[in-house]
């Protein structure tokens, strides 16, 4: 864009507003166009890597292939990435309310929270692969012990958000609460909550990708289950019969699942926190 | 102020200037945090009616320790703090040297937040909230979040949550000194105003020479290591005092005689 244009029609924005205006409008773009244009040209690459090298699509299928097999294999991939869906959003639940209702505890008795801190913090430390095998041991129902290993993997950073987020509230408003004679109720529920809440959201943005993450690694670990199986036991088992093009299929419903929720939970986020918190509040240039 | 509120404040207690009915009275109080931090030594303190009573002193005197203890959120070591009158929920309150808001309420929500702890429907104290929000002149704010106002708005918040259960003892930390000058001259002045207004009780912190002649009527100037009232001082000169107050020969006459008690504060330790 030539620098001469918009001015001479504006008199009265001066030369740096006018830079300013256009950067704003060319940054906004190209946030839309840069990561299409990217796309778009790795996608032409891969289909000519393939075509020029002729590879067999067992070692690498071009992306009309991906797309074939997507759309043909769409009922069994569909089916799949509801099962994922359905152990993702149930270890995201149960996640948030463990992780909240924990947090709520801690804040309410130091003790439970120097009991019990240091367990949380190893069971978030410990890799959710080496516990996966000995929880389907020990668990009969396998839905029971993906959502426990998803679970896992889900509801610290909640838990650690929430927790520091209570004991975040203003220190002059604890004490405004303590000369008006509140109950610890009143306190949790006026103050502690409602300060905790951009912190909670937070972490419930990182749980959100991370309980999808979780859900899809215990299902490698857990194996073959037959029926009601979700997209990562496709991608084993794609994987045995040499089926790359599906493989890649799944993959890709994988990845689409992880962004469509990280969107969901960052737009949650904002339209909870929009009237108030500084996060969500769109400052003047 | 409309004749309702008058009726309601006088049925509270507040009684009007000139009156002395004792409110609460500080005896003989120690305060030590730790083993021999001494915060506070051997403390007197009557707080009557319509006082308007400026803790006066350097850093470390323990002008916030005796607001603490005042408002119960700390223990004296010894000593004892008694209430003269019936001590009701609301009948203290507290400004803080920030305005301490609650962001995700609105304004109207905030100045609720003394009766809601007391479980008050808003609509039940729509009126108090509405009077106590004109009273600091913020009528029209209602519905504005807190980070839509300025620093000395959102004070005016902060006060009108003070007001708003018609307390009988009011207790200020500092309240203006984050604030710029003209923003604060200003709110003295309102403020004088509302005390003439309403006649309220006020125990106010601060380290300006100043603020304290020209707000109260009793100025207590303290001193440091150990925190102690090393002398009291009394301004009397009528309320309401306007603007011209602050460049009257009295009101300098009381600066001075402040200023040279605080610099024997700070000399004794010194």
């Amino acid at each position: 864009m030539t620098i001469a244009e918009p001015i001479a029609e504006l008199p009265q924005i001066d030369e740096e507003e006018a830079q300013r205006a256009r950067r704003r409008r060319n940054e906004k773009i190209g946030s839309w166009v840069l990561p299409i244009l990217v796309i778009t040209f790795s996608i032409w690459i891969w289909d000519r890597i393939v075509v020029w090298n002729e590879l067999p699509h067992y070692i690498l299928p071009g992306p009309g292939r991906v797309l074939e097999a997507l759309i043909e294999d769409w009922a069994i991939l569909f089916d799949s990435l509801l099962v994922t869906l359905q152990i993702t959003f149930g270890a995201l639940a149960i996640a948030v309310a463990g992780g909240v209702g924990l947090a709520v505890l801690f804040t309410q008795s130091r003790w439970i929270e120097m009991s019990f801190f240091p367990y949380a913090v190893i069971l978030q430390v410990t890799p959710v692969v080496s516990i996966a095998p000995l929880i389907f041991i020990y668990v009969d129902s396998r839905l029971a012990g993906l959502l426990i290993c998803a679970w896992i993997v889900a509801f610290f950073p909640i838990l650690s958000n929430t927790t520091m987020g209570l004991n975040s509230a203003d220190h002059n408003l604890r004490d405004l609460f303590k000369v008006y004679g509140s109950s610890r109720w009143q306190r949790l529920r006026f103050l502690q909550l409602p300060s905790a809440l951009p912190y909670f959201l937070g972490g419930l943005r990182i749980a959100g990708g991370l309980s999808l993450i979780g859900a899809v690694v215990a299902e490698y670990v857990a194996g073959t289950g037959g029926i009601g199986s979700g997209l990562a036991f496709r991608i084993l088992e794609a994987g045995y019969r040499l089926n790359i093009p599906r493989m890649f299929a799944a993959l890709f419903l994988i990845a689409m699942t992880g962004v469509v929720i990280y969107a969901t939970l960052s737009f949650i986020s904002h339209m909870a926190l929009r009237k108030w918190h500084e996060s969500a509040i769109k400052r003047e240039a | 102020m409309n004749t309702a509120t008058k009726a309601a404040l006088d049925a509270s207690g507040a009684a009007p200037l000139g009156a002395r009915a004792p409110v609460l009275s500080l005896n003989n109080i120690d305060k030590v945090f730790g083993r021999d931090v001494v915060a506070l030594k051997g403390m007197s303190l009557d707080i009557q009616a319509g006082d308007f009573i400026s803790l006066l002193g350097p850093s470390g005197c323990g002008k916030s320790t005796a607001l603490r203890l005042i408002a119960d959120l700390i223990h004296p070591t010894s000593g004892s703090i008694r209430w003269q009158v019936e001590k009701t929920p609301g009948a203290l309150s507290v400004v803080f040297q920030e305005p301490s808001l609650m962001p995700w309420a609105t304004v109207a929500d905030n100045v609720w937040l003394p009766f809601r702890l007391q479980g008050k429907t808003r609509t039940s104290v729509k009126d108090d909230i509405a009077e106590a929000l004109e009273l600091v002149g913020l009528e029209n704010f209602h519905n504005a979040y807190p980070r839509e106002l300025s620093g000395g708005m959102k004070m005016r918040v902060s006060i009108a949550r003070a007001l708003v259960t018609h307390p009988r003892i009011i207790l200020m930390d500092e309240p203006f000194a984050a604030l710029d000058e003209i923003t604060r001259f200003k709110l003295n002045n309102d403020l004088l105003e509302l005390k003439s207004k309403i006649g309220c009780t006020v125990v106010f912190v601060t380290h300006s020479v100043f603020e304290s002649v020209f707000l109260s009527d009793r100025i207590v100037v303290m001193a440091a290591r150990p925190g102690r009232v090393i002398r009291e001082l009394h301004v009397n000169e009528p309320y309401p005092r306007s603007e011209e107050f602050r460049t009257s020969s009295e009101y300098v006459a009381h600066c001075r005689a402040a200023s040279d008690a605080l610099r024997d504060a700070m000399e004794e330790h010194a």
